[in-house]
Formats: structure tokens, C-alpha cells, sequence
């Protein structure tokens, strides 16, 4: 696998790359430039980018206005901000108004990992989820960063996009297949399957080459969307798995475990499950590595999580 | 467009008080007296200021209309279904179980440009139309009705920061500046004066009328803008009640039904209204 760059990095050549394509194309930022890897977008298309200060409220809403006046919109900010300070300006401006605003979460989950939990947005997905009318997004590489951007350009209703720092390893072929709601499958295997979305999908795949050492044969799935949820990707996976094993960069409550349990259980369909995720509790800091490292959320954590729930399984 | 009277607009508001209040009394549920307060205001930019049409509505250009004190909604649904965007019975329907006419302004209703109801989020919304207009050079208006109470709400001063930033001289905010909220007086829940000046601050061009006289709203809102580079800000001191003596200025009808006999007392109240509007120009 080759490393790529930080999907941040992929968002600002992308958006830039749409924009010069379309001047109807608007970016919206609050201070944020620089971390939303904005500035050259600023410096080549001075009037397509909107700074609004440190105001996320406003922020919201003015993209949805911009939207409203026909404009095609990317409001920028750090995923902590943009969905909570924001998230009634989300829920009624943007979702509720049906302005297909694209909110762009930057540097989300605990990519500001030590900077501390002010920073930290572990709570994205939940909040999210329980808003109807908003796709939710967390691309795992740049090919996914890429095509959920391209994809949510002239998309009809709103979508949440959550980007990371850390440069990302380019899981998919070049012909690989992007759709809003259909999850990707990397790897198949009959043992374990690990459901895996944005920067922690890398982890399972290294997690599936550890055990695969062990003789233990792991379907990867990559659930880029974690709204609305691939419901017969995640059946199958867990019909034809001896256990299943949920992986993200946000709270084990009400993300994309949490989803996947209201599926499997509401569907009769019983599999030795966990959720791997950072649990409720006053959050570590450091960096992203490192609180990673200290939650179990590892290729080591996660094989180690399948090996004990295979024994649960055997015993069934 | 056939512009109508300044007469032909005072007929109206009595009307459009009596259709809201039947609204109101139908429903058994309503803002009764913010929408009372507000109705002239929105008779003037309907009927005598804005360009927005059921024809042009589909359109972005033209003008546009963001009613930010979204709980006035029986105002703006009653001088909408006269301005033509439905038939006058869909307000019979109005907050009724799976009707689209509902407490708080939303984009189901043709008309209805932004869905409000949670307060402090209009203005964004504005400001970001006004820019995206200004950014197509349109010489298209954006409107926006704040109430006085919402002011307390911090993203009101973030989007009046932006609307100065970006110098939107296509934006027009106006104030029901009623002096009441729920719970009392503004001045006494939250103090907002001197708010001519906190708005000057802003960077506003500021003008101040009775927002009840339809000539002085007439003459203000022609006028706009107020100043080259600069948005618009009327402060429009209205009357919580208006035209009805046993509802104006009484902090509990903010959302309060009448009762059959104060229903009849105000309709009779209405057609002495009318009766003198008439009398006055025979």
C-alpha cells in the first residue's frame, strides 16, 4: 500500500480543483483556512472563499443562505465546532431547510488529540444520526475523501464530511466504486468481519494481515457512510462471519457501533459483536497515535479483540 | 405591478388581522400579538416593496424574504395566501395534524423561503442570500423581520458583524421593536437599549418609524438603502397587539387564544376600524 497524503490535504487540492470548474462553487470558513488547507484555494480563487471569523453559528447559516442564493457550498470548520456550536444552525438551517450545504468537519475525531477533549469531536456521528435529512461521511483515504467530495458537489440534500490530519494509505484501486450509503468491501473472509469507517479502517486492515497470520481469514469493510447505513452489507457480513467487530474514531455510544447494533439486533441476527471505540469517559489526550494506542484502537487491540470474540463463538 | 394605495394597504392590514385572528381562534393555538405587531410590516413589503411573486417564486432572482421571528407565522401565512401563493382556505387547515401550515414557517408552504421557529438564525441566513446575490452582481433585495426579544441571541451580532464586513446594501433588517417578549418587557428580561446605537456600532444605516403607520413604512422602506456600502436596519416600533385594545401591550398574549366573547369583541373592534378607514376617505 502506498501512503498518500492527510485527506485534509486531499480535500483542499479537490475542492480547489471543482471550484476553478465552477464559480458557483463557494467555500465558507471561520478562521479556518490554514487548518482546513484552504490558503492556496484563498490565493487562487479570492472570490470564491467566504471568511466569516470565529463565529460557527453564523457560519451555518450563511452557507445555507449562499446556498439558497444558488451557490454550490463547502462550510469549512473543525468537526468539534461545526457540530456542536453549530449543530442547531445543522439541524434547522441546513437539514431541516433542505439546503444541500456540504459541511466539512476538519480535522475531526481526536485529530486535535492533544489539545484536549474541547477539541475532540467523538460525538459527530451520534448527533448527527439523530438528524434526519444529513448523509454522514468519513472517508478512510484520499480516493474515498475525493469521491465523497465529488459526490456531494451537486448532491440534493445536505452531507457531513469528517476529515483527518495524519497522512492516509490508499486502500482502493483507482476504479474502485464510491456511492453515498454502499460500503466498500476491501477484503473477504469467512472468520471475523471487521466494519470499519474513516482513519481506523487502515487498522483493521492491518488487524486482518495480523490474523491471517494466525490462519484467521477477515472481511474488511469500509463504511465510509455511516448514514445512511449499507443495512445488507452489514447483514451479509454478519450472516456469513463467526463474529464482528466495529471500529471507529468516536464514542462507542451511538456512532457507528451503536448503528450497526440497532440493525443486527432489529433484524434477528445474532453474531458475537463489539464495538471498538473510545469509551465514555474523561477522553486521554496526546496524539491521535497515542490515544489510539491507549483506547486498544490498534492492529494488535483489534486482533486481539476478534481472537476473544472467536472463543466466545466456539463455546456457542 | 399595479401599485396598490396607501389606502388600499390600511384595508388590507384590517383584513389580514381579522383572517389571522380567525386563524388563530380556528386553531385554538397561535402568536396572537406578535403577529399583530408585525402585520403591517409585512403588508408593505408584500404588496408595495419587494418583487416576489408565485410566478418569480421558483426563481433566485428576485427579491427575498427571511422571517426570522419565525413565531409571527400567521401574519406571513395570511398575507402570503392574499398575495396569491395558495388558496385562502389552506389557513383553515393551519397548525391542524399533517397540515403544512404550521406554528413556524416552513418551505412546505409555497411562499415560505427559509424554515424559522428557533430564534437567532434568520439573519445568517439573510446575510449569506445578500452576499450570494451581491456576488452575481443581482440588484435584487434581501428582507429580513428580527423580533426584539431574539436580539438576546449572540449569532444576531455575528451576522450583523458579516452583513457590515461584506458591506450589504441589498440587506434590510427590520426590528418589531414591540418592547415585550413572554415573559415582560425586553427592558426588564433583557435590557436592549440603546439599540439604535448598538446597531449604528454594527455598522448599519439605522432609520426608526412607527412600524404600525403604513405611509411611514411605506416612505422607509422605499428609501432603502440607507446608505451606499451600508445594510439597512429599521427599527420599526410597533404596538405588541396592535388594533385590538384588550391585547395591545399585555405580555400574555404572546401565545394566547381569545375566548368566543374577546374573539367577537375584537372583530367588532376590526370593523369600527374599517368603518372609520372608510369614513376618513369618503
Amino acid at each position: 500500500m502506498k501512503l498518500g497524503r492527510a485527506n485534509l490535504d486531499e480535500f483542499g487540492a479537490t475542492v480547489l480543483a471543482l471550484a476553478e470548474k465552477d464559480r458557483d462553487v463557494l467555500v465558507v470558513t471561520s478562521d479556518s483556512r490554514g487548518s482546513g488547507k484552504l490558503t492556496p484555494f484563498g490565493k487562487a480563487l479570492p472570490d470564491q472563499i467566504v471568511e466569516v471569523g470565529i463565529a460557527e453559528q453564523n457560519l451555518v447559516g450563511i452557507a445555507a443562505g449562499l446556498t439558497a442564493a444558488g451557490k454550490k457550498v463547502f462550510a469549512v470548520s473543525p468537526a468539534c465546532f461545526l457540530t456542536a456550536r453549530s449543530l442547531e444552525q445543522i439541524k434547522n438551517d441546513v437539514c431541516y431547510s433542505n439546503w444541500p450545504v456540504k459541511l466539512i468537519g476538519i480535522s475531526a475525531g481526536v485529530s486535535y488529540g492533544a489539545l484536549g477533549s474541547t477539541h475532540h469531536s467523538l460525538h459527530d456521528f451520534a448527533v448527527l444520526r439523530a438528524i434526519h435529512n444529513v448523509t454522514v461521511v468519513a472517508p478512510a483515504d484520499n480516493f474515498e475523501t475525493r469521491a465523497a467530495l465529488t459526490s456531494a458537489l451537486d448532491y440534493p440534500a445536505p452531507v457531513y464530511i469528517r476529515l483527518g490530519k495524519r497522512p492516509m494509505y490508499d486502500l482502493h484501486e483507482p476504479d474502485a466504486h464510491f456511492e453515498f450509503g454502499k460500503a466498500i468491501v476491501l477484503r473477504d473472509g469467512p472468520d471475523v468481519t471487521f466494519v470499519a469507517t474513516g482513519e481506523t479502517v487502515i487498522l483493521a486492515l492491518q488487524a486482518a494481515d495480523k490474523l491471517a497470520e494466525e490462519g484467521i481469514r477477515c472481511r474488511v469493510i469500509s463504511m465510509h457512510t455511516v448514514k445512511p447505513l449499507d443495512e445488507a452489507a452489514l447483514l451479509a457480513a454478519a450472516r456469513d462471519s463467526k463474529a464482528l467487530v466495529t471500529v471507529e474514531e468516536h464514542s462507542v455510544m451511538g456512532g457507528l457501533g451503536g448503528a450497526c447494533a440497532e440493525v443486527l439486533l432489529q433484524a434477528g441476527v445474532h453474531v458475537p459483536f463489539r464495538i471498538i471505540g473510545i469509551p465514555d469517559e474523561y477522553t486521554m489526550t496526546g496524539s491521535q497515535e497515542e490515544i489510539f494506542r491507549h483506547y486498544g484502537i490498534t492492529p494488535e487491540g483489534l486482533a486481539q479483540t476478534a481472537v476473544g470474540l472467536l472463543a466466545v463463538a466456539a463455546v456457542d | 405591478m399595479n401599485t396598490p394605495s396607501i389606502r388600499t394597504l390600511q384595508q388590507k392590514s384590517v383584513q389580514y388581522r381579522r383572517t389571522l385572528l380567525s386563524m388563530i381562534k380556528r386553531a385554538n393555538t397561535g402568536h396572537t400579538a406578535g403577529s399583530l405587531s408585525s402585520v403591517d410590516i409585512l403588508n408593505v413589503l408584500y404588496n408595495r416593496i419587494m418583487d416576489v411573486t408565485p410566478a418569480n417564486f421558483d426563481d433566485v432572482v428576485r427579491d427575498h424574504y427571511i422571517q426570522s421571528k419565525g413565531h409571527s407565522v400567521e401574519a406571513l401565512f395570511t398575507v402570503l395566501a392574499d398575495a396569491g401563493f395558495y388558496p385562502a382556505a389552506e389557513l383553515d387547515t393551519f397548525s391542524r395534524g399533517g397540515s403544512h401550515w404550521v406554528g413556524h414557517p416552513t418551505r412546505k408552504v409555497r411562499g415560505v423561503e427559509h424554515n424559522t421557529g428557533a430564534l437567532g438564525h434568520g439573519l445568517s441566513v439573510a446575510v449569506g442570500l445578500a452576499l450570494g446575490m451581491k456576488k452575481d452582481g443581482l440588484p435584487h433585495r434581501v428582507f429580513t423581520l428580527l423580533g426584539d426579544g431574539e436580539l438576546a441571541e449572540g449569532s444576531n451580532w455575528e451576522a450583523s458583524m458579516t452583513a457590515a464586513h461584506y458591506k450589504l446594501d441589498n440587506l434590510t433588517v427590520i426590528v418589531d421593536r414591540n418592547d415585550l417578549q413572554i415573559t415582560g418587557l425586553t427592558e426588564e428580561v433583557m435590557a436592549l437599549e440603546p439599540l439604535a446605537d448598538k446597531f449604528r456600532a454594527f455598522g448599519y444605516a439605522v432609520r426608526e418609524v412607527n412600524g404600525n403607520d403604513i405611509p411611514e413604512l411605506v416612505e422607509a422602506l422605499e428609501g432603502v438603502p440607507f446608505a451606499a456600502g451600508k445594510p439597512s436596519l429599521l427599527l420599526a416600533h410597533t404596538v405588541k397587539g396592535r388594533g385590538i385594545s384588550f391585547i395591545e401591550n399585555v405580555a400574555a398574549w404572546h401565545h394566547h387564544v381569545p375566548s368566543d366573547e374577546e374573539f367577537r369583541l375584537a372583530l367588532s373592534e376590526l370593523d369600527q376600524a374599517e368603518a372609520a378607514l372608510n369614513g376618513a376617505h369618503r
